[in-house]
């Protein structure tokens, strides 16, 4: 089943890869493309469909304009241009899980065009050149029962939930990418990447590769050194995680390297990619390829956005994630290491949150990182689910710095508002962790601890300052925790001084 | 009162209104009529008699409670069975759909039941819509009233069959190329294609999109300008709705006075091929105008010419992709689900079996017409044509107020006489597809019968989009001087259906109960 692939350094010796990637992204509207019905995912089958998603005879379709607002609000974030007046197209094909047995697309007539995008890889930049970005509408799924694949063929029956039928999905098109050399399968992780990370700060997706809400078909091609023309491409459709993007690139420049080597041609075909065996088979080629019959949909009015509408929708965009995390890194004073640890923990919303609610970012980070990132993790939720809100982390500092609390009631501090207990101040009079300021039982518990350590308080005497920590320990112990190590340290300064 | 079921919704509206007749009365009475003359008509493929008889005591309730009631509350409709109604499989008379009862109400349904009007059944058509003689219904034809042995027009047959044998005053028809109009035409009553956008297109099984439209049929001028003051309006639900107010439609039939319109006469709807009888009477009723006080004129549109090839590739290019959904997997006929067939194949076996020959060959015209290399000497070129005529009708509205042809070139033809030979057939549309595909307002009235068959011929007007009230204030002028010159309207020598002697089968019934009591 498996074919033969060329080594990775013979590929780049003797060919230069050509990417091109088309991105669908499901909206997160509250309602379809085309009706009211909801759009929750994981709901329990066909409980959110109607005459109009389901294409009953004499139903019709009607935009849903917050959809029309996500889709330039994509288009002005990648830098495209906006149509005065765009118009809807069928593309006609036969399958089960499409109601009316056509999907309806944006053909000639796309709603964004002519944008760009950089990503950055190995600290080189490298521009992405966008084709277009159009609406459409999702389909519903296929369950197929009693196959050996999945697939529909070999299947005993078949079950289709029309759920996600006439979701709301815009389709983002890159012209091809070229001159990526030995970094293509990176550079194509990163543009999706960074795809995910700004359709997220846009607040339009739920950009969840895992549930499908954003899916990624990768083309590439291959032409030998020095060529002029493009080869042939094959479509990898449904590469579904980051991971999965770059192996499925890496793979099949290796795979049509070896057809290339060995004297034959590359077929033109889409491609399943198999995460679990790191492959990809071929799925249809060229000569089976649909005719798709487009036309203008006669149901739909052409969607012409005012030029104020879209300006304001411009001047609404978010800062672009590429040029925040720069800003954010010089603001915090992180070094390198220390922003991609927050970036790959997913904590800098959670962080900038921290800082503006009044925190030092070294200690936003900390906590976010630490005791929050541990105890998210144990529980298995999203750092933002963890149930501690960035105000409430900027108070616990705020406690900290006062030194009502030290960092180790602070860990107790956040038990108890993980627990529901309230903001941190209400959990510190709850459960009364603050540290002890009283100096009259504190200056007990030093005398106690020099009338205990004779030997240790001598040499405090004698002027070795590092064995007071032998006998800060026990102190520490007697007072619970609740001492500010810091004043003890001072009392015994001053009693042995 | 006369014969309830030989008096206008206008009057019958009235009478209920004042309380002299019942809706249940009223309707009871067509029901009676549908029994004894549909077996030989079959305009309707199902008659909700148990629902209608509901509907129209709700209406005698609300009556009784003092409400106000509308124009139109209590008087019976017949609906063409394209328009869906929770109440009754909508079929579109095709195999395809036999049972399906869908689980929404169309928005003229809506309207119609809002209003109060009593809805009897659902009427015949050719299968789909597509055809000019409701011989394609997959469920057999309608016959014409005036000579069972003739088709009354497509595809809303069953429709203008249905008024012209006074099973209901008035009736809901749908327009994609002439199939108000047509009918009207050879049945001796009033059909009205409005403005595309002015009546709501949701629920109404698409034949082709950017075509169809629905309208009111009725026996009078007036009568169909009351229904579709009910019918018109914008509707969200349909984004080719023009959220405009309807054109005051009911005034314009009411007043019905031509004086100082210029009326043009399109030079190229005529001459050969156009019946003696048909072109008689329509020169007579255009001297008729004339005499009432409109300035006539003639107008050339050069490209209509171009209509009918350009229509029969929009038509069905539209057709083959709203027609794709009918494929078994959610509701309607399913053939070969036995085990041995993949889905891929129980699609093909069923749309094999279910659908008739005229539609296959319109899905399969159209997918050729829009497929990959034939698009822009096909589709592409039928759309230029489109833009041409309606070019042509922007420039003689320049000029006139309304135009005018015959409605159809011939009076209806003998059933059969067409049936093997599609472009013939076509024909008959010649002279109401270019308003369909410019999408503007046209209307088929009753100028008199043709003096060689002496059946009935219709004359076209023609108005600018949204200008739907000239329609009715021309037809409302003939039809007053016609029917003082005939001394009465055209249907009434028309008394009974008497020429059929082959009695088709009777219609599916919801239920035999109303057959018996109260029926006269």
């Amino acid at each position: 089943m498996s074919d033969s692939v060329l080594d990775y350094d013979e590929v780049l010796a003797s060919f230069d890869p050509v990417l091109g990637l088309e991105v669908h992204v499901e909206l997160n509207t509250a309602s379809k493309m085309w009706c009211g019905c909801a759009t929750t995912f994981g709901a329990e089958p066909n409980t959110q469909t109607c005459p109009i998603c389901l294409g009953l005879p004499g139903s019709l379709p009607v935009v849903n304009g917050s959809a029309v607002e996500s889709a330039i609000r994509i288009g002005l974030a990648l830098n495209c241009s906006i149509a005065q007046t765009c118009r809807f197209a069928r593309k006609n094909y036969f399958y089960p899980d499409m109601p009316k047995n056509y999907q309806i697309s944006q053909y000639d007539e796309p709603i964004a065009y002519d944008g760009w995008a950089e990503v950055e890889v190995d600290g080189e930049t490298y521009r992405i050149e966008i084709e277009r970005a159009h609406m459409e509408e999702d389909t519903g799924k296929s369950l197929h029962v009693g196959g050996a694949t999945g697939r529909i063929q070999g299947a005993d029956h078949s079950l289709l939930d029309y759920n996600r039928a006439g979701v709301p999905l815009i389709e983002i098109v890159t012209k091809p990418i070229r001159g990526t050399g030995e970094k293509a399968p990176q550079v194509a992780r990163a543009y999706v990447a960074m795809l995910r990370d700004l359709l997220r700060a846009l607040g339009v997706s739920d950009v969840r590769m895992e549930q499908g809400s954003l899916r990624c078909d990768a083309n590439v091609s291959l032409m030998p050194k020095g060529a002029v023309e493009l080869g042939t491409r094959t479509e990898t459709k449904n590469v579904n995680s980051l991971r999965s993007v770059e192996a499925a690139v890496r793979y099949e420049m290796t795979r049509q390297a070896a057809v290339l080597t060995g004297g034959d041609a590359v077929k033109q075909e889409t491609r399943h990619w198999h995460e679990d065996t790191g492959i990809t088979t071929p799925g249809r080629s060229k000569e089976q390829a649909e005719d798709y019959r487009y036309f203008n949909d006669p149901d739909l009015v052409p969607v012409a956005p005012s030029r104020d509408w879209v300006e304001q929708l411009r001047a609404s965009l978010p800062e672009p994630p590429a040029e925040r995390l720069k800003r954010v890194q010089a603001e915090w004073e992180f070094t390198d290491l220390e922003l991609r640890d927050v970036v790959n923990a997913g904590a800098v919303d959670l962080v900038e949150q921290t800082v503006v609610a009044g925190a030092p970012a070294q200690a936003a980070r900390k906590w976010w990182l630490g005791e929050l990132g541990r105890r998210a993790n144990e529980a298995g939720v999203e750092l933002a689910e963890v149930g501690m809100t960035p105000t409430q982390v900027a108070q616990l500092q705020a406690l900290v710095d006062a030194k009502v609390i030290n960092d180790k009631l602070a860990r107790q501090v956040i038990e108890g508002v993980i627990a529901g207990e309230g903001d941190p101040q209400q959990v510190v009079d709850a459960r009364g962790l603050a540290v002890v300021s009283d100096d009259g039982a504190l200056s007990a518990a030093v005398d106690e601890a020099i009338a205990a350590n004779p030997e240790a308080a001598a040499k405090i005497r004698d002027g070795n300052l590092k064995v007071a920590g032998a006998l800060i320990g026990p102190i520490m112990k007697a007072m619970k925790g609740q001492a500010d190590a810091a004043r003890v340290r001072e009392l015994i300064m001053e009693k042995l001084g | 009162m006369g014969e309830l079921t030989r008096t206008g919704a206008a009057d019958l509206g009235a009478a209920i209104a004042a309380g002299t007749v019942s809706a249940e009365e009223v309707t009871r009475a067509h029901l009676a009529q549908i029994d004894a003359v549909d077996g030989t008509v079959h305009a309707f493929l199902h008659v909700a008699a148990d629902d209608a008889i509901e509907q129209a005591r709700r209406v005698d309730q609300r009556r009784a409670a003092g409400e106000r009631l509308g124009p139109l509350a209590g008087v019976p409709l017949a609906l063409k069975d394209v328009l869906t109604w929770t109440k009754a499989p909508t079929t579109c008379a095709s195999k395809m759909l036999e049972g399906w009862v869908p689980p929404y109400d169309a928005t003229v349904t809506r309207k119609l039941i809002d209003a109060g009007i009593v809805i009897l059944g659902k009427t015949n058509l050719d299968e789909f819509a597509m055809g000019s003689s409701t011989e394609n219904s997959a469920y057999g034809p309608t016959r014409n009233p005036w000579d069972t042995d003739r088709i009354p027009g497509g595809s809303g047959g069953g429709s203008a069959a249905a008024l012209a044998a006074f099973e209901a005053p008035i009736a809901i028809g749908t327009d994609t190329g002439g199939s108000i109009r047509q009918p009207g035409s050879v049945t001796g009553t009033v059909g009205v294609k409005p403005t595309y956008g002015g009546v709501s297109r949701f629920g109404l099984v698409a034949l082709a999109s950017s075509l169809d439209q629905a309208g009111p049929c009725a026996r009078s001028v007036l009568d169909a300008a009351l229904l579709h003051e009910v019918i018109g309006g914008h509707d969200p639900y349909d984004s080719t709705s023009i959220d405009a107010p309807v054109p005051s439609v009911v005034e314009a039939a009411r007043y019905g006075d031509v004086t100082g319109m210029r009326i043009g006469v399109v030079k190229e709807l005529g001459g050969e091929g156009y019946a003696a009888g048909v072109e008689q009477r329509f020169n007579e009723a255009v001297a008729l105008l004339t005499e009432l006080g409109a300035e006539v004129v003639e107008v050339s549109c050069p490209h209509f010419g171009y209509a009918l090839p350009a229509y029969y590739l929009i038509q069905p290019s539209e057709t083959s992709s709203n027609l794709a959904k009918f494929d078994s997997m959610r509701y309607g006929l399913r053939v070969g689900d036995d085990g041995s067939h993949s889905a891929e194949e129980v699609m093909s076996l069923t749309r094999e079996a279910g659908f008739g020959p005229e539609v296959k060959r319109r899905i399969i015209l159209g997918t050729y017409a829009l497929s990959s290399g034939y698009y822009d000497a096909y589709y592409g070129s039928a759309q230029k044509v489109r833009t041409l005529i309606i070019d042509d009708f922007t420039k003689a509205f320049e000029t006139c107020d309304v135009l005018v042809s015959p409605t159809t070139p011939t009076t209806a033809f003998r059933i059969g006489e067409r049936a093997d030979d599609p472009v013939a057939m076509y024909k008959a549309d010649l002279c109401t597809i270019p308003s369909s595909l410019a999408g503007n307002a046209a209307a088929s009235f009753p100028v008199g019968l043709a003096p060689e068959d002496g059946l009935p011929v219709g004359l076209q007007v023609m108005a600018p989009p949204m200008a739907d009230d000239r329609l009715y204030r021309v037809g409302a002028a003939l039809e007053r001087a016609l029917e003082d010159q005939w001394g009465g309207p055209i249907w009434r020598a028309l008394d009974s259906v008497s020429k059929g002697d082959d009695p088709l089968e009777p219609p599916i019934r919801a239920n035999n109960s109303t057959r018996e009591g109260g029926m006269a």
